[in-house]
């Protein structure tokens, strides 16, 4: 009788139950088409968390294809589908109670997600209704509890231990490699949870900027325009020069506040962070919240 | 039918200073450092402020959380136009660890108790640069939200908002109540003249703590260390042209 009760006071202990239940969900980033390179990046860094990694792809569309290309990722225990014509636009206010009742469901203790407008915009949502402090942009796992993230502009790097139940995080694709796309073999199926969705708000529309070039996000050159450009239109010329590297384009803020390029051309602190092989920067000065989407150029 | 707006703004050390990490390597050095209104939360206040002027808006309260010297920053934007403010006491060494979740549960009581129609932050800090608070203030009044927003405009009964993502700009429309989160480009905010700082000093500010509002500010996190970042090897300048191109040719990127 005295090792039974032993043994149950070990399978009681915080520490132990932790391990056992540690599971993970990576939510995933699409557009309907193909899955968002950012879901590879956060799955690597679900993986440094240990513990089981599933995955949840919410879509108005198109989902099974998506599905499918997560499947091909190792490591990947269920891959969950919820596909609803209601999540045309993937309104935070519409991806939360299903998100929140998963969670219920699953018991996950940590939720990931690559960082993005996708992410930001829905992960703190679920954390306080979960009543937990979400961690943004982390650029370092050192256990499960404690993360590595920039603040001021990436000019101090803190590393921090998480006292919630659940983390939630979102993942700074540049600081961790993209997951490969074979040799998995996750289980798909259709997530069982549902939730009733609020009708606040509607999707209307995207203007979103179409380019052949690479994405300024994970282009390995980038070649970068700020206010010495002076009109939109030099930025031909950078436009040109960047056709001839195979790169990509990017501005700082001042050059998409004059108008010159839209915003998701803009590289700093509150655009894009991105860390490309090559970055050459014309007519840009240099101030910090530049250098803080940039500084990490090899 | 004008609206209530209630506006956040934090205090933190101005964008132009360069940041030194303290010597016990547990936070950023803040003692006689310049600070000044978050830029993003300048840019709520004067979202804000030309609802008013428009008449979209009737009454704009402005809230900070923070030390003593927040009072300055309720200051700026009473100045700027807001009537009134509400200044929730946070003594300075707790700030550090007073997060988006402590800072939208102090917001979502004040927004019911304003009977708030609209509660308009920054998108970020630019100290902890987390992008949380308006989006939990909103999930916690289950109201909706418009964040990242570059244009906020009523439409009927309902707020059309343009926002800044990832590959471009995206509409959506929200019922009322709302929060929003204002992005670089939702506006230019205007400077304080000295007749309206003046003015500024009659203005009301009513002084509360987190207790007094039922929030729980226990830290959730544990600030391990702060460090500076990895320093970069020197860069290398080149005279010419064809330098730079040679190379760049041996590191192997040519057209």
């Amino acid at each position: 009788m005295f090792s039974l009760t032993n043994r149950l006071r070990q399978v009681a202990s915080p520490a132990a139950q932790l391990y056992r239940c540690q599971s993970t969900l990576v939510v995933a980033e699409h557009n309907n088409e193909k899955l968002n390179p950012a879901t590879l990046h956060a799955i690597t860094a679900a993986k440094q968390l240990g513990g089981e990694i599933n995955c949840v792809i919410f879509g108005s569309q198109n989902t099974a294809a998506i599905a499918k290309e997560v499947s091909g990722v190792e490591g990947i225990s269920k891959i969950l589908v919820a596909e609803n014509a209601a999540f045309e636009g993937f309104l935070p206010e519409k991806l939360t109670p299903i998100l929140l009742a998963s969670q219920e469901q699953f018991k996950f203790t940590h939720i990931v997600a690559g960082a993005s407008a996708f992410s930001r915009s829905l992960l703190p949502r679920v954390a306080a209704k979960l009543d937990v402090s979400p961690i943004s942009d982390i650029i370092g796992v050192k256990d499960a509890e404690t993360f590595v993230r920039t603040i001021y502009a990436g000019n101090a790097i803190m590393t921090l231990k998480s006292k919630d139940p659940v983390k939630i995080l979102t993942v700074r694709t540049t600081a961790f490699e993209a997951a490969a796309t074979s040799g998995g073999s996750g289980a798909v199926e259709d997530l069982a949870a549902s939730a009733d969705m609020p009708a606040i708000s509607e999707y209307v529309g995207q203007e979103l900027t179409k380019s052949d070039r690479p994405d300024l996000g994970s282009a390995k050159v980038v070649v970068s325009g700020g206010r010495g450009m002076k009109t939109g239109d030099n930025f031909k010329m950078l436009y040109d020069l960047a056709d001839k590297l195979g790169a990509a384009v990017g501005a700082s803020r001042a050059a998409v506040d004059a108008g010159m390029v839209p915003n998701d051309m803009q590289i700093g602190q509150t655009g894009k962070i991105i860390a490309p092989e090559l970055y050459i920067a014309v007519g840009i000065s240099g101030a910090i919240q530049h250098l803080a989407g940039m500084k990490d150029s090899k | 039918m004008a609206m209530k707006v209630l506006v956040g703004c934090k205090r933190v050390i101005d964008y132009a200073v360069k940041i030194r990490v303290r010597p016990d390597k547990l936070g950023v050095v803040t003692d006689g450092v310049k600070h000044s209104m978050n830029p993003f939360d300048e840019i709520a206040v004067e979202e804000a402020v030309r609802m008013k002027e428009k008449k979209l808006a009737k009454e704009i309260v402005v809230v900070s959380c923070g030390p003593a010297q927040s009072a300055e920053t309720i200051r700026t934007a009473l100045a700027m136009g807001a009537d009134r403010g509400i200044h929730v006491e946070v003594p300075a060494d707790q700030m550090a660890l007073l997060q988006p979740i402590h800072v939208s549960k102090i917001m979502a009581k004040l927004a019911e108790k304003e009977a708030a129609d609209v509660v308009l932050l920054g998108k970020l800090a630019i100290d902890d640069d987390s992008n949380q608070t308006a989006q939990m203030t909103a999930s916690l009044l289950d109201w909706p939200q418009g964040v990242f927003a570059s244009k906020v405009e009523k439409k009927d009964s309902q707020l059309e908002v343009v926002r800044e993502v990832d590959g471009g700009l995206e509409t959506i429309k929200i019922n009322l109540p709302a929060v929003l989160s204002a992005d670089l480009r939702l506006n230019e905010p205007r400077y304080a003249t000295l007749p309206n700082i003046m003015k500024a000093k009659k203005k009301k500010v009513a002084k509360m703590t987190p207790g007094d509002l039922g929030v729980d500010v226990t830290p959730r996190i544990e600030v391990l260390t702060v460090e500076d970042p990895p320093v970069r090897e020197a860069g290398q300048t080149v005279s010419d042209v064809e330098e730079l191109i040679g190379k760049l040719k041996d590191k192997g990127f040519s057209s």
